[in-house]
């Protein structure tokens, strides 16, 4: 192996252990051990060690007592909410993100740019500021939520609706914001030739448009849906937070935490966090089918 | 009038009224999500008028809510950067084997719930977490204190550098510092002459948006802060305390400074965007 990399080796002055070289190929440019130092040491302090601190926090309970503190009614409830309503929200902005990446790409019309960049502002605007915004509007007394009440008899703000709608504002960027370079990018000539061949406009969108499409469109909507589990400011002003009712996870942790249930708390977010890197493996994999797809 | 094409390409024209259609319920359903709350945290800070409206600002907790919300941001956001610009040089410069896992591992925050984020330090330096009697004995002070709020705010806002700065290096090789090192510069001079001007851009963009989280962050401060009025209070918990009191005025008032912060990112992001789009186009995939 020495011998292999000889010409390189002979242009490196000082990197030339044994050990590093087998973890790393050789390289002129230097600072690799200061800044990978660097790297591994803050990454280990601020995420890793905090990290195995819930972890061992949860393992203290043994098998049977995370199992007893997660398998509880109130828990439970409080999933299903999360991972429903989040799922509802995601399938909003999975319908209208595409509309929205859509008309900002196909069309042309007079403050398209200005549409384009105020749909980043759920990314920018603090989550506290939305939740208390989205209360403010949908509160039966607000600009919409008396609306719907005259209408409909509707009740949003205070309810599970209310997490819908906060959860929406939340994820609504990530659709567009994947689908978007996607449709930018997508050769014109696929349409012709579909478009030549006789196909008519919804055929051509059907069957060549939208296949190349989604697997962006899911990416968006796993991300959306991963956003929409772990939020927790702009939701806790609009649900009510009725236990088992319209209790999203992250503020149950929050509450037993407050109760100084430490194991607890500990173990529900260790189970959150777990279901977070699930859906994290899955949309590193959507990820990859995408670039496979669209290198083809 | 309202929806053309580009009229370049014939096959791609859609129907007017579907045009009309799809454009309508696209600015509708901005309309709804994203226009009306932003324009109703204004209306209702202003609800009684610009007097009111300041004496929110001015007032003391406020005014230490803001001050304390400046100084997490300036300790977390520079401390991001210098490890975003570290991370990616080596990453970036130096072919290694567990590349792969490194950048998941930095990208890791962005997928852990804010509340988890605060939740860990809880478990790790509060008075019943893994090391806090060791530090009650020793006098310190993490958690419900600043130390605590500035860990949280570092851990929601770490990969935003990082994660900026790894494609666009990626994408502009190591060519340029291989020819300043063989002319004799040394590898601080190459970094600060050849590197920091490549990405320079990049780094503005991520530190803009570290900025704008580090500043609005609630969930995972609001887990370590333990809400002492005027001491462990940033601005976004403020509104939150503020709001909880039925303060509607002044908790729309500190949440529209907080907006005007939101609105600010968003001009300078697509300014950059706009200038320099062709050098952050990698960051953009």
């Amino acid at each position: 192996m020495v011998a292999a990399s000889s010409t390189d080796d002979a242009a490196l002055p000082s990197s030339g252990g044994t050990v590093l070289s087998v973890l790393k190929k050789p390289s002129v440019i230097p600072g690799f051990g200061l800044t990978m130092g660097f790297t591994l040491a803050y990454l280990g302090l601020i995420v890793l060690l905090p990290l195995a601190a819930l972890a061992v926090k949860a393992a203290g309970l043994g098998w049977a007592g995370f199992w007893n503190a997660v398998l509880t009614p109130r828990v439970l409830a409080a999933f299903e909410i999360s991972f429903g309503l989040s799922l509802l929200a995601a399938a909003i902005n999975a319908v209208f993100g595409f509309v929205v990446a859509w008309v900002l790409v196909r069309y042309r019309f007079p403050g398209a740019k200005i549409v384009d960049a105020l749909v980043d502002l759920p990314f920018a605007l603090p989550t506290a500021v939305a939740g208390i915004a989205l209360s403010a509007l949908y509160a039966p007394n607000g600009w919409i939520g008396q609306l719907l009440m005259d209408w409909f008899g509707l009740k949003v703000a205070f309810t599970p609706l209310g997490i819908a709608i906060a959860l929406t504002f939340i994820g609504l960027p990530f659709v567009v914001r994947t689908v978007q370079p996607i449709l930018q990018d997508l050769p014109p000539e696929e349409e012709e030739a579909a478009a030549s061949l006789g196909a008519t406009r919804w055929q051509s969108f059907r069957r060549v448009v939208f296949p190349s499409l989604f697997p962006a469109l899911l990416t968006g909507f796993a991300l959306a849906f991963a956003r929409g589990v772990g939020e927790y400011g702009s939701v806790i002003f609009i649900a009510g937070n009725m236990p088992g009712v319209s209790e999203i996870v992250p503020l149950l942790i929050v509450i037993k935490l407050e109760q100084y249930d430490y194991a607890g708390a500990a173990a529900v977010a260790t189970l959150m966090l777990a279901a977070s890197f699930l859906l994290l493996l899955i949309l590193n994999l959507l990820q990859a089918w995408m670039r496979s797809r669209h290198a083809r | 009038m309202l929806a053309k094409t580009s009229g370049q390409r014939p096959a791609l024209d859609d129907r007017s009224w579907v045009r009309g259609l799809l454009i309508l319920s696209a600015l509708a359903f901005l309309l709804l999500f994203l226009v009306l709350p932003l324009v109703s945290v204004f209306v209702e800070a202003f609800r009684r008028g610009v007097g009111a409206y300041w004496d929110a600002l001015i007032e003391p907790d406020a005014l230490s809510a803001i001050h304390l919300t400046l100084i997490v941001a300036a300790i977390a956001v520079p401390l991001n950067l210098v490890f975003g610009v570290a991370a990616s040089w080596c990453i970036s410069k130096f072919d290694f084997r567990g590349k792969g896992l490194l950048i998941t591992l930095i990208d890791l925050p962005f997928s852990v719930s804010p509340v988890i984020s605060g939740i860990i330090y809880v478990l790790l330096f509060g008075l019943h977490g893994v090391v806090g009697p060791f530090l009650k004995s020793q006098g310190i002070q993490i958690i419900f204190a600043v130390p605590g709020l500035v860990l949280a705010t570092i851990f929601v806002t770490f990969p935003f550098v990082a994660r900026e700065l790894i494609p666009l290096m990626q994408e502009q090789g190591t060519e340029e510092e291989e020819a300043a090192l063989v002319l004799g510069a040394s590898g601080w001079q190459t970094f600060w002459r050849v590197t920091l001007p490549n990405i320079k851009w990049g780094l503005m963009y991520g530190v803009l948006l570290c900025n704008a989280r580090a500043m609005g962050e609630f969930g995972a401060v609001s887990v370590v802060s333990g809400h002492i009025r005027g001491e462990t209070n940033t601005m976004p918990l403020h509104v939150e305390i503020l709001y909880n009191e039925y303060n509607f005025v002044a908790a729309f008032s500190v949440a529209s400074v907080l907006a005007m912060l939101a609105l600010v990112t968003l001009v300078a992001k697509t300014a950059l965007e706009w200038r320099f789009g062709a050098e952050l186009a990698a960051t953009r995939h």
